[in-house]
């Protein structure tokens, strides 16, 4: 049985979404003949046809605004932003049209934007984002991030069939890096909203998700060898609607708390979850919420300067064994 | 010749294939429409009405003579914008949904979560617009195809204003439609102001309706004070949609007699262009044409003026003592989950 790649795993994942359900069809740029930008559509319209699979113009808003439209209608649009940096391109149209749509109007919205995020692949400001944190401040949209390729399919199949708007942020560094069996077969559907725990421990947990999550078991590997320590790591996998629970339960078990995320600090989603943790864990930390992140700067193209602003597996290690020491 | 006898004894056919009853209704939802924002005048004066008060005094051909041309029967669709009042009682929209809706009642269809005429209904064929000028058109092209993917032979109908077609969402939206060759019709009430802008300062084309050829659809101006031209312009439309030949940009040309909203002083309007429109009032013109050509009495319209009155004396009575929603009820209903509420964290964390 073959190994499944991160994009494969979508792939298998919105294919047998459209197969099991005629509603479900895909938009977006070059999506048809050329298969999209990263191949993650590739034989979908020999499969399903230009009925179901439409290459549009470059038009984020009238993309997004039709998917919700059509999703009023009964349908199940998966949107694709050929790099989810365009996505600001449609924020109106998300944030105004889509995310308000069943709380004002009582209208169903199910849909999914889905497209390759994150950075550390020399993609410059315009091909490098994580804009989750523009959209998490939005009552109305859930949003996913895949880590594995197990979640990379179980978390599009959800989203398909999710009754709301869900924003799915596949990181492209995992695209073809991360390989692994996923059985033919296999109805796989993670639930949105639960967080995995990708490694278990007991003395600080790790909180982060998507890509950063191998920087964090990397960490935690060098962390038990050269410190002893055990290190949890959570993989949120659902930012909105967020996994309280997993993130106190693992807070009460290890007491010391490092967020992790590729973003940006200021306004980051990390700020969001310490808040939380305030609120529902203070009196079990041992040490103040810590964590790492993107320098707050646009990310710059040369590899000296986007390695220097991206976060690195040392900067967990650092920030990691202060929390230890504190 | 009894059949020449007969024809000079009776008045002409109405145009565009109408019946003299279809003629009565036009002129019913173009006074309904006038009575009713009459009525939420007199609300707003007593502050019962609780946000702004949009009108479309001078516009009230145009909504209800286009709307009027989609076909109820088949699922057609519309969304309307800020002054298609009439559109949206062609639709089935009724009276009371509207006082409540501005009154921020807890029974309006929105339950107090939005205002005014924002809301809609999937089962009569409306979607509330929201106040983003131009995002309705990508949302209609997305239920015209929808509308298209399944074969079924049904039109979209969105309006947009002469400020509305500067957006970005509006060109988005209409190249997508065109190059989908969706079942849709683009209405643009020209109005001559957005807010307090004329259109001189919103475009450099002569006529709005210029713009269509730039997306390679049809486009048709009509007289948007006439409601027979209004219709004649837009059926035609509604059925080139319907029968496969895509999407139609229509430019009713009207006029914004009253302000922006009522609390718009209208500084900003030359003197005597408001008298010189007034002239033109498209129900004074419906009456005139109307009974001059024998398709209704004075008599007739008395009577509709009159059902008019009762039925929004009736509406005001029944809700303008009704209560607002209860705060708690602000929480649910963000998420299908119900367990995934904000009013969940209300009563862990907050509460």
């Amino acid at each position: 049985m073959a190994e499944v790649t991160y994009l494969e795993a979508i792939r298998q994942g919105m294919q047998e979404e459209m197969r099991r359900d005629e509603n479900v069809f895909i938009l977006g740029e070059d999506i048809g003949a050329y298969g999209g930008a990263f191949k993650v559509t590739e034989g979908f319209l020999a499969e399903f046809g230009e009925r179901r699979v439409i290459d549009t113009p470059i038009a984020e808003a009238a993309i997004v605004g039709a998917a919700a439209g059509a999703a009023h209608m009964g349908l199940r649009p998966v949107a694709e932003m050929q790099f989810i940096d365009f996505i600001s391109c449609a924020y109106d149209m998300l944030t105004n049209y889509v995310a308000t749509a069943r709380y004002r109007a009582g209208l169903p919205t199910p849909m999914v934007v889905r497209g390759p995020s994150g950075g550390y692949v020399r993609g410059g400001p315009f091909h490098s984002q994580n804009p989750e944190a523009a959209f998490l401040h939005t009552p109305g949209l859930k949003i996913v991030c895949p880590a594995t390729a197990r979640d990379a399919k179980g978390l599009i199949k959800s989203a398909i069939r999710d009754d709301d708007p869900v924003l799915y942020f596949e990181h492209k560094y995992l695209y073809r890096r991360i390989k692994e069996h996923l059985p033919e077969g296999e109805e796989i559907l993670t639930p949105i909203g639960k967080a995995r725990v990708a490694r278990e421990g007991k003395d600080l947990t790790i909180v982060t998700w998507s890509a950063m999550v191998y920087k964090a078991l990397e960490a935690a590997e060098r962390l038990e060898k050269e410190d002893g320590l055990q290190v949890e790591v959570l993989d949120l996998r659902t930012l909105l609607p967020m996994d309280d629970e997993a993130i106190m339960t693992s807070v009460r078990k290890t007491n010391r708390v490092l967020i992790a995320h590729e973003d940006t600090r200021t306004g980051g989603v990390a700020g969001e979850i310490t808040a939380r943790i305030n609120d529902q864990a203070f009196e079990w930390l041992d040490a103040p919420v810590r964590r790492v992140t993107a320098h707050d700067v646009p990310l710059p193209y040369a590899p000296t300067l986007e390695d220097f602003v991206l976060p690195q597996t040392d900067d967990l290690v650092v920030a990691a064994r202060w929390l230890a020491a504190y | 010749m009894t059949t020449t006898a007969a024809s000079a004894a009776t008045p002409a056919a109405p145009p565009h294939g109408l019946s003299r009853a279809q003629l009565h209704e036009l002129y019913y939802y173009m006074r309904l429409t006038r009575s009713l924002e009459e009525r939420l005048v007199n609300l707003y004066r007593q502050t019962k009405v609780i946000g702004g008060l949009f009108r479309s005094l001078g516009q009230e051909a145009d909504s209800v003579g286009s709307a009027y041309a989609l076909d109820r029967t088949r699922g057609d669709f519309l969304s309307p914008l800020i002054r298609n009042l009439g559109s949206m009682l062609v639709q089935g929209a009724q009276p009371l949904e509207i006082l409540r809706q501005y009154m921020a009642k807890a029974e309006s269809p929105t339950r107090g979560r939005e205002l005014n005429i924002h809301y809609g209904d999937l089962d009569r064929g409306f979607i509330g617009q929201i106040s983003h000028l131009g995002d309705m058109v990508p949302v209609m092209a997305g239920v015209a195809l929808s509308f298209k993917m399944r074969k079924q032979p049904r039109v979209g109908l969105v309006y947009v204003g002469d400020g509305a077609m500067s957006t970005g969402a509006f060109h988005e939206g209409i190249n997508f439609a065109a190059v989908q060759r969706l079942p849709m019709v683009i209405v643009c009430e020209n109005n001559g102001y957005s807010f307090s802008t004329p259109m001189r300062k919103q475009t450099a084309v002569a006529q709005l309706v210029d713009k269509a050829a730039a997306y390679g659809i049809p486009g048709v101006r009509a007289d948007g004070n006439d409601v027979l031209a209004v219709y004649g312009a837009t059926k035609p439309a509604v059925e080139l949609a319907r029968n496969g030949g895509g999407c139609t940009l229509i430019e009713l040309v009207t006029y914004r007699r009253k302000g922006h909203a009522e609390h718009d002083n209208q500084s900003y309007v030359p003197a005597g262009e408001i008298e010189a429109w007034e002239a033109k009032d498209p129900i004074d013109r419906c009456i005139r044409d109307f009974t001059a050509a024998g398709w209704a009495t004075a008599g007739e319209l008395a009577d509709i003026d009159a059902r008019i009155a009762s039925l929004l004396d009736e509406a005001v009575g029944a809700c303008e003592n009704e209560p607002m929603p209860e705060a708690m009820s602000a929480l649910d209903g963000v998420l299908a989950d119900p367990a995934r509420t904000e009013l969940e964290w209300y009563r862990r964390i907050d509460g």
